[in-house]
This record gives structure tokens, C-alpha cells and sequence, in this order.
């Protein structure tokens, strides 16, 4: 069966991309279901990226935390925690995997640009132009207890240091001219004299001085993720960034509201706004019927959200240390206590406890709710559930009116999550189609339909884009 | 012969320790910064038996332009070689003048991980003004100064590295619970220019701690597993091993090795014509290979390895694999390492018990 592209659509053409994200610290992987692999181990990393690539995914995705979380001061433990250097790991899936993207989340508060932009670059030389990097920059001051700066930087600063290092780290990317290095033995000398430029950067975040030590890859240099939900973060994105990782892509309102801002950014900053891939994070639930996708579902919150990890999110919610309360049952009688700092560190700030806990209260009483099922209903909607049909109309419809380029799949079992998205809904994706057969190029950037980097653009790719 | 085995470790950065080296390189240049070639150099290293590969690194080009200025990071090769090799120790050279011990550690711990426990760590220093440019860091301007960020570095990465015990990922379904916090330590250091909190990201690597190689004037060797020992002749190798307490010791060779085509002499007459081969205080061998066996056969006496460091890798890796390896292991002079077997076991080390487990049973044992 083949169907035509309507064209009654914005965008008849679009494609879906996919990235997978194996998580770090979280509490979406379940760990406790029989299948459910090591964390650390390199064979669990393998097989998710061959697995993707099997699916002929754009990325494989990995996130950074550069310190243990804590509540109270105590190191949470109901997590999933304990994960491998991205750039690191990234390298070892370089010599593994043939087309896929490695996409490493990288931070710019706690690195220096001489040695990141250095291991990026190695990295996208090993995978031939394969390399991606998500620039975060630490939403806390507690990271910096690990590192030689320490402290604290705020978020204005963050994202100028940010800014400023992509700055430096593109200047070394493109310190080498186009063949700069001799392609044959014989040669009079290595590199043809003055073809590797020295890069001087004084500015308010670096005063570095440095000879670039690598050539450009096959793309140019890494892809530019983003994932920041901030006004800065979302500006940073269009000035920046080829692809943004963003937290809006299950209800279509939210996610086209999202496009149609990062589209206004792009335009305002003399970009088309076709030049940014928008990737939200997604779980994707299948089943062979909707009520089986549903059971499924269910299945997968409670493992997900057990009864420690739900007090634990409410106490998050109250104030209050509910460890001792009983999940299945109601919800605490007290109201929530609002500090400024809770001394919890990794938890989103919750802007108005008491509105969420009185909103929390009225449903759990019209639905008769335990506290976990509250947890599980009123927090954070994860996702889509479905067939494989039924959800491959539902991301062509999604795809096809703007409202996202594709999804960074979360997988919530590892390592075999994704089979069934890959051997299910991918041909399903394909026939309507709406997903590639077979990959577009041996980069990242070709895969994800990107033009060149931003500073390799010639004169008339700049006049096209203001 | 008997006897503990001699352990062979060999440089594989660039096109070999020469200057020039590229010049007699069996592929261009513009190859040498390909996953191809960082894969094949690494593989015939492996299959010539070969206990250790490190990696050269520095923030700094390797050569001063417009000759050999290319580089892909130590670790980046290193995670790249252990996912394409099987039994070789893969030891990446990693300053801490001015990295992030932090990260430095991290990364070190996750290629142990990735390589199933055959990663080494070659301590070293950025010397050069330039680098600390490069960093755009203050300068550490004296060796003292610059040993002490290599011995606080060096600490830092050993307690991250013990931060997690080995078994504090408990899983248990019962409470839920994912990590045991009790397995798992706040480090806590503090030193001369920075302090770093804890525990790591990274759960303890396979090997428990990586293998620390150094050199023995610049770590303190409470810190090393092996140090790397310098000397021009037999005499002064075998004085400044005796002088270490390091676990293990190596001597650095530099070796030239006459090839069917030309004698060692003159493929390095070859060399010189382009750039001296600077004179490091170390033993150099030019020569055959049977010279090298016997030199290696006499330093076994002295040491319990060598980190070889040929002149041109394409040429005396060759050598090396047909003709010295085999010699010495025919002599049951070396031991090929096997597979499944992590680094520190194929050198003979043992695993270390966790730092932070170790004081937590005694205090037990006090209580009771
Ligand atoms: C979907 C998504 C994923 C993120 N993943 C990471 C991560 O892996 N590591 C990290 O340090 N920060 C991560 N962040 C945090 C951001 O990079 C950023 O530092 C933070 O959101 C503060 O910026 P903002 O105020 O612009 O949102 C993520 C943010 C989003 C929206």
C-alpha cells in the first residue's frame, strides 16, 4: 500500500527524523523489569545505536549531568544514575556504527573552548561527520562544586559564556583551510605553509591564543543541538543552533506554538525559517490495538513511578519529607511548605506549589485518585501511545503542518526499547511516506537536511537567509 | 628462561617518534587523521601481541608548523580503538596542568568501561607557555608547581574513581531503590588551587582503578602502578629502576629497526636530513631486531617492561610484529595478553579494594 503526500498541507514534503536519547539520570528507564540491561555496560549502548541504525535514525543522543542529584542533601538513589563520558562513549560507537549521528550534550559553563572543541572535533573525524553537540549550560550552582571554577555563574552569564564559546570553538573548526594538509609523502612539508590559522579570541569570557590542531570533517564541523526552554534559550537556539532538542511535542497546539516561536526567532535573526530541525523528546508507546497500547501504558507508569519514586516527587511538590507516607494512599492533608531553597539539587523549581497541590487535590477527589495515580495522571504527560498505524497518522499530521521535524525517542526499556518502534512503526512511517528508506548521506547534517554550517555559508546562501 | 614475562608497551601517536617520521609513512598526511588508520595501527599492535598501546597527547600541535600539527585527542582514540580491538591495554596520554580532573577522570573511567577493563592512564604535563594560552588559564610556570597539579589531579581521579563502590547499583525492586547511597562517597578534596566535591558520574570502573603509568620525578609513587624510567644505557636504566617504589617499572626505548629495504642507519640518515631526533636522555636502539631482542632479553633483569617508541611506525611496527615479537615470545620472554583479561591482570596487579568500602568495613569491625 502507497500513499500519496496530500497536498493540502503546509508541508506535503516533510519528512520525520528520529533520534534516539538513551537517558542518564532518570526514573523513565525501568530498571526493574526483567529485560531491563545494564546502564553502564558498552554492550547496552552498541545495541540501542545499531538498533537505531537498523531504523535508519538521524542520532543517537546521550544527555550530560556533571554531578549526582540530591534531596535534602542526600544523594537521591531511586534513579537511574551512573553514566559514561558522552564524548567518550560517542567515540566508541564512532568504530560500531556507519551512518548515524553521535550527539554528545556538552557543557559550556564547566569546559574550556580549546578542549571541548578539540574532543568534538575528534569525534566527528572518527565518525566521518557524524558528530552533533547539544550546548547546555548547568541550570545550578552546585555542579561547580566539581570543577576547578567552582561556583556559580547566572543565567544571563551562562548563556553569554555560552555564546562566546561557540564563537571560539567555530574559529577553531574552521582554523584549517580546505586541504591544508598534503595528500602525498612526498610533499615538501605536512601542512602547506600558513594554511592552519593561529585563533586569538580576547573577550569578556576567554582570552585564549591557540593553534587549531584539526582539519574540518566531512561536514563542516558538529551540528548544533539546543535544548533550553528559556526566552534566552530559544534566542540562543536561533542564532545558533541547526537542531533543538525541546521539551513541546505532545499535544499539536503546544508543539506548533513552539515552531511558529523558534520560526519568528529565526526570521528576526536573518535566518530561513526552514534552517532549524525541531526534535522534541518523546516516549512512544505501541500496541497491537489502542486498548492493548493503553494497558501497556498503564503497565509502564506503575514501574515507572513507583510508589517511593511518587512520594518522592510529591514530597518534591509539598515541601515535606513524605517518605514515610503510604503512595496508595490519599493525598497529604498538609499544605505545601514554599521555601526558596529547598537544598534540592536536580529538581525543577516549582513556580506556585500551592496552586499545583490544590489543582492536584480537586482532581484526585472527582476521580478518587491515590496519591501515585495522581502523580502518575497530573504529572508530566510523556509521549504517545498507539498502533503503529494510529501513530504514524498522527506524527504525518504533526510533521506535515510544521508543528515538529521529527522526535528524540526516549526508550523506556534499554536495550531492547527500540525494536518494536524500529521494526513496527518505522515501515508504517515509510509507506505513508513520511520517513526515508535508506539514509541520505554519510553525515549528521546531510541526514537531518541541513545546509552548511553557519559560518560556511558563501555570500549568496547569506543574502537568501536575510 | 624463566621468570616474569617483559611486558612490551608501544607509542602509537602520529606517524612515529621521528620528526619526520611522515616522510616514510606508507600513506599520506592528509590519512593520518582518518578512523581508518587510528583503527589499523591499533590492530596490527594487537595482533603482534602487544600488552599496551598509549596514545601521545597535548593541547599543543604535535610538531611546529607547517610539519606534523595534526592531532585527534588521546581519548578519543583510545574510546575508538577499544571498541574496535579486543585484548591490547590502550593507555591515553592525558595532561591535568589545566584540564578538569573532574572530567579527566570521568573520561577515564568510561574507557575503562567501553574497553572491559584494558585502560590505562600515561600521567603527563603541559609545559609549554603556549599551552596555558591555548587553555587561556594562568600559567604554571614551574615544574614544582606543574607536579603538583599532577599529583592533585592524580588523586582526584583515584578517589572518584573509588567514589562508587563496586557494588552501590543495587537494583532492588523491593524499595525501589536503584543506587545503595551508602556505596557511594563525597571525595571531598581539597588542594593548593581547587577543591572537588563527589561522588563521580561515572559507577567504578572494571578495573576498580585504571592503570597509572608516570614518570616517577613528576608523580609520587604511591600514585603510579608503573613508572616510565628514562636512561641513556643499561647502567643508568637499571639505577633509576632501582630507585622507584612504583609497583611496576618500564624503561622508555626508542628504536630504529633495519627493514628489508634499508638498514636502520640510513632510513634514519633519511630522517635526519629533515629534523633532528631529539636526544631525551633515553636508550635508542638502531639496529636489527636481533640486537633489540638481546637489549630487551638484558633490560628483563632491570625492569618489568618497555614502552617502545619506534622511529616509523609503518616500518618498525612491522618489524616489531615479524620478527622481535615473535623471537621473544619463541624465548617465553614476553606473554601475549589474553583475551577477556583486563590490563591490570595481564600486568600482574592486583585489583584494588575500594578505598571508601575498605574504611567503612573497619569501622564496622571497630563497632563491634
Ligand atoms: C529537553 C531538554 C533536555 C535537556 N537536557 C540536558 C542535559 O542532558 N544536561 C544538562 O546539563 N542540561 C540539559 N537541559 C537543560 C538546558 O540545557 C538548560 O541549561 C536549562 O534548561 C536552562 O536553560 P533555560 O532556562 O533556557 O531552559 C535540557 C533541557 C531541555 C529542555
Amino acid at each position: 500500500m502507497t500513499r500519496t503526500d496530500p497536498l493540502d498541507v503546509p508541508r506535503p514534503h516533510a519528512r520525520l527524523h528520529f533520534g534516539v536519547f538513551f537517558q542518564g539520570v532518570n526514573h523513565w528507564t525501568i530498571w526493574s523489569a526483567p529485560d531491563s540491561g545494564s546502564q553502564i555496560d558498552p554492550a547496552s549502548f552498541r545495541q540501542v545505536a545499531q538498533t537505531a541504525e537498523r531504523g535508519l535514525f538521524d542520532a543517537f543522543f546521550l544527555g550530560e549531568g556533571l554531578r549526582l542529584r540530591e534531596v535534602d542533601g542526600r544523594i537521591h538513589d531511586l534513579d537511574v544514575a551512573g553514566r559514561p563520558d558522552a564524548i567518550t562513549q560517542l567515540a566508541a560507537l564512532a568504530a560500531v556504527t556507519r551512518r548515524i549521528g553521535l550527539v554528545s550534550t556538552s557543557n559550556s559553563t564547566f569546559n574550556e573552548p580549546a578542549d571541548l572543541a578539540r574532543r568534538l572535533s575528534g569525534l566527528d573525524l572518527l565518525s566521518e561527520g557524524r558528530a552533533g553537540w547539544n550546548v547546555v549550560t548547568t541550570d545550578n550552582a552546585w555542579t561547580g562544586a566539581n570543577f576547578r571554577r567552582g561556583g556559580y555563574l547566572d543565567h544571563a552569564d551562562r548563556y553569554r559564556r555560552a555564546e562566546e564559546f561557540l564563537t571560539v570553538a567555530r574559529a577553531l573548526w574552521d582554523g584549517w583551510e580546505d586541504g591544508a594538509v598534503a595528500d602525498s609523502a612526498g610533499a615538501p612539508a605536512w601542512s602547506a605553509p600558513g594554511a592552519v590559522h593561529q585563533v586569538r579570541h580576547q573577550g569578556p569570557q576567554f582570552d585564549v591564543d591557540l593553534a587549531p590542531t584539526l582539519p574540518r570533517s566531512a561536514q563542516g564541523h558538529p551540528v548544533i543541538f539546543q535544548a533550553g526552554d528559556s526566552g534566552e534559550g530559544r534566542d540562543f537556539a536561533a542564532r545558533n543552533a541547526d537542531v533543538i532538542f525541546s521539551a513541546h511535542g505532545n499535544d499539536f497546539d503546544d508543539a506548533l506554538a513552539f515552531a511558529d516561536d523558534i520560526r519568528r526567532r529565526l526570521r528576526a535573526v536573518g535566518r530561513p525559517d526552514d534552517d532549524l530541525r525541531i526534535l522534541p523528546g518523546t516516549e512512544i508507546i505501541l500496541g497491537a490495538t489502542e486498548e492493548e497500547a493503553q494497558e501497556k501504558k498503564h503497565w509502564i507508569r506503575l514501574q515507572q513511578v513507583t510508589p517511593a519514586t511518587a512520594l518522592g516527587i510529591a514530597g518534591l511538590l509539598w515541601g515535606i519529607d513524605l517518605s514515610d507516607r503510604d503512595a496508595d494512599g490519599p493525598l497529604p492533608e498538609e499544605d505545601p511548605v514554599v521555601t526558596e531553597n529547598d537544598g534540592s539539587f536536580g529538581a525543577r523549581r516549582i513556580a506556585d506549589p500551592r496552586a499545583v497541590v490544590a489543582e492536584w487535590r480537586a482532581k484526585a477527589q472527582a476521580y478518587g485518585w491515590s496519591l501515585r495515580e495522581t502523580v502518575i495522571a497530573l504529572g508530566p504527560q510523556r509521549g504517545h501511545v498507539g498502533t503503529p498505524s494510529g501513530l504514524a497518522d498522527k506524527f504525518a499530521h504533526f510533521v506535515r503542518h510544521g508543528a515538529i521535524d521529527g522526535f528524540n525517542v526516549t526508550p523506556y526499556l534499554i536495550p531492547d526499547g527500540l525494536d518494536d518502534i524500529v521494526d513496527l512503526l518505522v515501515p508504517e512511517l515509510q509507506e505513508r511516506g513520511i520517513y526515508r528508506t535508506e539514509y541520505t548521506g554519510p553525515t549528521l547534517r546531510e541526514n537531518l537536511g541541513l545546509r552548511a554550517p553557519l559560518t560556511h555559508r558563501s555570500a549568496p546562501d547569506r543574502r537568501q537567509a536575510g | 628462561m624463566s621468570g616474569p614475562a617483559l611486558h612490551l608497551a608501544v607509542e602509537i601517536d602520529g606517524d612515529g617518534a621521528h620528526p619526520a617520521a611522515w616522510r616514510r609513512a606508507a600513506h599520506s598526511p592528509d590519512q593520518l587523521l582518518t578512523p581508518r588508520r587510528v583503527a589499523q595501527v591499533a590492530a596490527i599492535a594487537e595482533n603482534a601481541g602487544f600488552t599496551l598501546i598509549t596514545l601521545d597527547d597535548g593541547v599543543l600541535p604535535p610538531g611546529a608548523s607547517p610539519d606534523p600539527v595534526g592531532r585527534i585527542g588521546a581519548v578519543e582514540r583510545a574510546a575508538f580503538v577499544a571498541a574496535s580491538t579486543s585484548t591490547i591495554g590502550i593507555a591515553p596520554v592525558v595532561p591535568v596542568t589545566y584540564a578538569e580532573p573532574f572530567h579527566v577522570s570521568s573520561q577515564l573511567a568510561s574507557l575503562d568501561h567501553i574497553s572491559a577493563g584494558r585502560a590505562g592512564w600515561v600521567v603527563a604535563e603541559e609545559e609549554r607557555p603556549e599551552a596555558a594560552r591555548a587553555w587561556g588559564r594562568p600559567l604554571v610556570a614551574d615544574a614544582d608547581a606543574r607536579a603538583r597539579e599532577s599529583r592533585d589531579g592524580v588523586e582526584v581521579a583515584r578517589a572518584l574513581w573509588d567514589s562508587w563502590e563496586d557494588d552501590a547499583v543495587i537494583r532492588s525492586v523491593a524499595t525501589s531503590r536503584y543506587l545503595d547511597r551508602e556505596r557511594l562517597h563525597y571525595i571531598d578534596f581539597t588542594g593548593d588551587t581547587y577543591a572537588v566535591k563527589g561522588p563521580a558520574i561515572v559507577p567504578r570502573p572494571p578495573q576498580g582503578q585504571l592503570v597509572v603509568l608516570g614518570r616517577p620525578d613528576r608523580v609520587p609513587a604511591a600514585q603510579l602502578d608503573v613508572a616510565l624510567v628514562e636512561g641513556r644505557d643499561l647502567a643508568s636504566v637499571a639505577t633509576a629502576a632501582a630507585r622507584t617504589a612504583a609497583p611496576h617499572v618500564f624503561a622508555e626505548v626508542e628504536v630504529a629497526l633495519d627493514t628489508p629495504e634499508a638498514t636502520a642507519a640510513e632510513r634514519l640518515a633519511d630522517l635526519e636530513q629533515h629534523a633532528p631526533w631529539t636526544d631525551r636522555g633515553r636508550l635508542r636502539h638502531i639496529g636489527s631486531a636481533d640486537q633489540l631482542v638481546a637489549l630487551l632479553g638484558d633490560l628483563r633483569r632491570h625492569v618489568d617492561g618497555v614502552r617502545l617508541r619506534p622511529l616509523v611506525l609503518d616500518e618498525d611496527l612491522a618489524v616489531l610484529s615479524r620478527l622481535v615479537l615473535p623471537a621473544l615470545s619463541e624465548r617465553r620472554l614476553v606473554a601475549r595478553p589474553l583475551p577477556g583479561t583486563s590490563l591490570r591482570s595481564t600486568l600482574g596487579l592486583e585489583r584494588p579494594a575500594n578505598r571508601f568500602a575498605a574504611a567503612a568495613l573497619a569501622t564496622q569491625e571497630d563497632a563491634r
